[in-house]
Parts: structure tokens; sequence; C-alpha cells
């Protein structure tokens, strides 16, 4: 499978989409929703509530675990996706258009080199088997 | 329960004979109860026809791994059910539960002599309230020598999942250690996370992926140094009885699911113990109450309850499941010295027969000799043929085998952990072997025959997603009326 190119990624398989107005879009990347398996539950900071790069900024619970949502980003929470909240099925369903999980007004401690591209990210995921 | 028919009714009842009493509120009266409406007979048999659905030890293999589903005596149940035992009631005189008390002091001996630790607590009634204690005491420890700055306790990624949650609940912020490539705590990430507001560390030693962390001398060494306080989560002491004392590997508390380890029927969510071993310097800090001996003049013991002196407070109402304490303490002392390194012994060799005859069926995350339990990944049967861990769990069901505990610990892709415990047999252990064989066969042949599992079971493949978010957990008369 191949990530969506106009999006950045870190390690713990989330995504943020850097918007021009200086904000950016966050959510799981397919890999992660795929591992994770039937997600039944999503925990999401508030509106206003201030995310740190590298920090988490919520909870998503799957049938097999719960797993902390790493932000890409820092800043502040400006919108999010309360649909997921009733319908999580949607981070299984469309990770990255209806499975979205939160707006972010991006403040300039943001270090953006941090951040992997589709490429790396496609081999990062890549199973090393022996 | 749909078999409810209205104005059925299962008992009969005997006419008024005291005079009728007026409540103080009678608004709090219910005129509609919700209840099933059946006969005697039909209650018998639904709880029997369900109680058949049930899976136990006593019925199969159950190799859950880090839940240590050994066989429970039934002695042990015959000496908890003993009227001394089971018809007492905590709030009687000291003096007229002698017996109790002293079984509950000798265990606490018994238990810090295995540990190498010096004094027990048997307060803890779950392994996770232990876990809670070890961390209060942590805390105490910390402010009683002025140092309030200690808020920081590590735990490594392959530590029990409910290490973070009792360090949170007592306070303390967690920071995850990462594991290196042999499994160990990587020494390198301790060394750069320990500073002046280190608390301490919790280790699970072996740790879930059922190994030995070789590393453990280090480790001490570094969380020493820094004024940390050392605590081992005893969840897998199984591995170690009679062979390694995590007192003298240097931990300063340790907890122990006497459940688990020392017997206890569990399987069901419980009545857990969770006792807890604390080294010197934390003996003043352990839950109240902790049975104490008193020598009088004329040669005869009595034992009282008493309190530690800095005591973290109650862990619950009372004394700690002691039920649960009587179990323990029949286990213990039925093996004696000798049959405790046995078990540990027996239950190492079970793992490592099983992680040698499917190591090449499935893959091994970590080429090394393993302890208690092995943990294997089914992640080539998912990339090759589209089958899950959870797709091979579901056709042990099949098998009429509990399945292993599965995604976890959540450092292997797709693990399978299991456990056998030293109470399995040989043959036992083959049949295992047979089937998982069997089942990786059917993985590459039929994929779908998993994919759809169980099939011999009396419920098949449940919704998992619809059993999380809407829980059916109790009879409801509309629910009824849908049937």
């Amino acid at each position: 499978m191949t990530s969506p190119a106009n999006l950045k990624y870190i390690r713990d398989h989330d995504w943020a989409c850097f918007e021009s107005d200086g904000t950016a879009i966050l959510g799981v990347t397919d890999f992660a929703q795929e591992s994770l398996g039937d997600v039944v539950f999503v925990e999401l900071r508030e509106v206003g509530e201030a995310v740190t790069q590298f920090q988490p900024f919520g909870e998503i619970e799957s049938v097999k675990a719960v797993s902390e949502l790493v932000s890409p980003v820092s800043g502040t929470v400006i919108e999010r996706n309360d649909e997921v909240f009733a319908k999580p099925e949607l981070v299984n369903q469309a990770p990255y258009e209806e499975g979205w999980l939160i707006k972010v007004k991006v403040s300039d401690t943001t270090d953006v080199s941090k951040l992997m591209s589709a490429g790396d990210y496609d081999t990062f995921i890549e199973p090393d088997f022996s | 329960m749909d078999r409810s028919v209205p104005g059925r009714i299962g008992t009969t009842l005997p006419p008024l004979d005291v005079p009728i009493q007026t409540l103080p509120s009678p608004e709090l009266l219910r005129n509609e109860l919700e209840m099933p409406e059946v006969s005697e007979s039909e209650l018998v048999r639904y709880f029997s026809q369900i109680s058949q659905f049930n899976f136990s030890i006593d019925h199969n293999f159950y190799p859950l791994g880090s839940c240590t589903m050994k066989y429970n005596p039934k002695l042990n149940d015959e000496m908890a059910g003993f009227p001394g035992m089971s018809e007492i009631h905590p709030h009687q005189p000291e003096g007229t539960v002698q017996g109790a008390l002293q079984l509950m002091y000798e265990l606490q001996r018994i238990l810090a002599e295995i540990t190498g630790m010096a004094m027990t607590g048997l307060a803890p009634m779950a392994g996770a309230e232990g876990e809670l204690a070890g961390m209060l005491m942590t805390r105490a420890y910390h402010l009683d020598r002025g140092e309030p700055g200690r808020t920081k306790v590590l735990i490594p990624d392959s530590a029990h999942g409910t290490n973070p949650a009792s360090a949170s609940m007592a306070g303390f912020e967690v920071v995850e250690i990462p594991s290196d490539s042999n499994g160990n705590t990587d020494i390198e990430a301790l060394k750069f996370a320990v500073g002046n507001d280190l608390a301490g560390l919790m280790l699970t030693q072996p740790s879930t992926l059922g190994l030995f962390d070789t590393n453990i001398t280090e480790v001490v060494q570094i969380i020493r140094n820094a004024g940390g306080i050392l605590y081992g989560d005893g969840a897998n002491l199984n591995a170690l009885l009679g062979r390694v004392k995590p007192g003298e590997l240097g931990f300063d508390v340790i907890h122990s699911n006497l459940h688990k380890t020392f017997t206890q029927p569990h399987g069901g969510g419980g009545p857990g113990a969770g006792a807890v071993m604390v080294g010197k310097r934390l003996v003043p800090y352990l839950p109240t109450p902790v049975v104490e001996k008193i020598e009088e003049p004329n040669g005869v013991a009595r034992y009282i309850l008493g309190k530690p002196e800095k005591t973290i407070g109650r862990m619950g109402g009372f004394h700690g499941n002691f039920g649960a304490l009587v179990r323990a303490y029949s286990y213990i002392r039925t093996l004696g010295d000798q049959g405790i390194a046995q078990v540990s012994e027996d239950a190492v060799i079970n793992a490592n027969y099983i992680m040698s005859q499917l190591k090449d069926v499935y893959e091994l995350p970590y080429e090394r000799t393993c302890m208690h339990e092995v943990v294997l990944s089914a992640r080539k049967l998912k990339r090759d043929y589209g089958v899950s861990a959870l797709d091979v769990c579901k056709r042990l069901i099949d098998y009429g085998i509990h399945p292993p505990t599965m995604y976890f610990p959540l450092v292997v892709e797709d693990a399978l952990m299991i456990e056998p415990t030293e109470t399995e047999s040989v043959e036992t252990l083959d049949h295992f072997i047979d089937v998982m064989k069997k089942i990786a066969v059917e993985a590459k042949c039929n994929p779908d025959l998993l994919h759809e599992a169980p099939h011999n079971a009396p419920n098949s493949r449940l919704d998992e997603v619809a059993a999380v978010r809407r829980p059916d957990l109790r009879w409801k008369r509309s629910s009824a009326n849908i049937q």
C-alpha cells in the first residue's frame, strides 16, 4: 500500500495534512487502523487545548488495545471531528478522509524537519521478514 | 432469559403472619420490578445450561499467557471451606480467630522468605492493587525523606499493562523505557531517563515477553544510584519460585498475584490477592493491617492485627481476601521447599518445550531461552495467507483448547503469548503442539475455515465491536419483548 503523498507522517503512525492557512488536520494512518483492528472509542483533546509535537493528543481504543494518539505538530486544537465519537468505524473505513481526528492551529515551535514523507513512512512500515 | 412468561411465579410466599408496617419513605418502593417471570425448574435449567458454555482449567488446557491458569488443587478449596476459615467474621474479637491470624502471620513470613524480602502486607486484593500499594509506599517514602520532587516512574515497554495505570493513580508521571533488540531493558535509554526527579522503576521480571531481563544487575545499580525505588511486578513469579529471590536482586518491593502463582480459581475475574513484600526501607509504610506475633511471658504466642508505623493506610475493608490467603498457604505448605522449586523448573521446561516445537511453524521474535511463557508471532500467517492471531485463537476453540493471550505484549506484532504452567503433562503439551501445527496447515490450505472459526462452540464468531460499544449486561423486559 502507498500512503498519500500530500501528508506528513511520524513513527507513531499518525499523519498531518498542512493547509495553506497555517492549520493542520491530524489523523491515524491506514497501517495504524489496520494494525489496531476495529476501533471502538476515540478520545480527543478539547477545542482550545494545546497539543505538543510528539506528545499525546488523545486516545484510541480498538478491540485489541488502547493506544495514544501522538501529535505530529505543536499548536492549539481549533476543531474536532465529532462524528468519530458516534462512528469510530470511520477511522477504519477512511483514515485519511472522513476518519480525520482534529484540526490544529500550528505554532512555530513545530519542527517540520522531524516529520517523514510518504515514501519514508512506507519504507518505515515495510515488514522486515527474515 | 428469553423464557419469561407474564404472570409465571417461581415461588410461593407464606401467608403474612406479622403486623403490616408503614415504611418511613414509601415513595422508595417501586410498583414494578423488572424481573423475568419463570418457574424454579426453568431457572435452574437456564443456569445449568449456561454453566455448560463455560470453560475452565478443570475442563481442558488453558495456556493464557500472563494469567498463569494452573490447575487448582481441590485440597485448597477444602481447607478454605473449613468452618474455622469460612464462617468467621472480620469483626470477631481477635481472641476468637487466633488460628486464622496465625495462618496469615505464617503466610506473611513464607512469602517474605520466597521473595527475599523483610516483610509482607496481605491487604491488597488484586495484583493491580498490590502495584498501587507499592507505588503509594514509594511516594510516602520520598515525601518522608523530604523529596517531593521525585515524581517520575520509569516503566519498560515490556511491563504489564497495569503498571502505568498504578503509577499514574499514585500521582506519578510515567516515562516509558524501550526494550533493546534482545528484549531486555535498554540500558542507554534508562541512563538517559534517570535524574533528580526519579521516584522509581517498575520492572516485570521475567517480562511479558517471557524473558528474564539479563540486564537486571545494571538496571538495579542505575536506579539505586539515582535514589529510586525498585518495584518488581511479581505477576510472573511462577518462573522464579525457589530459584531467584527478587529481594536479593535488589528490588525494594514486589507484589505477588497469589491467585496466579499459588493457585486460586480466578478465571471469572476474582477473587484475587495481591500481597506486597517489601525490603527494609519500605517496611514502615506497609498497608494496614499486618499480623503481628506477641510472645506472652507464659510462652504462649498471641496474634494481633497491627498497624505499621507510617502506614499508607487501608487498601480496602478489613484485611484482604482471606479465602485466597488460605488457598495460597495450603498450596505452599503442600509443596514444601523442594516442591516450590520444582514449580518454576517444570513451568520453564514446559514453555521451552512448546517453543522448541513451534518456533519453526510460527515466528519467534526473540531467539532466546524463555521463562514460564513463550511469545510467538502469527505475522507470517497474516502476510502469506491473511490469517491473523485472532483467527488462530478462534480455531483453537474448535479443538477444545482455550486460546492463548493475543496481541500482547504490544511490542510483538500479532503476538501469541503461551503459558502452559507446571501442572500440564507432556501428553497435553504434545496435543497442543499438534493442534497448533494443524492450524498452521489449515491457514495455508483453507484460510476461510479459520476466518469463520469457531465452528463447534455454542457461539460462533462474535461481533466484538458491538460487544464493546453496546454491551448487553442484564435482562430487560423491553429486550425480552423483542425476542
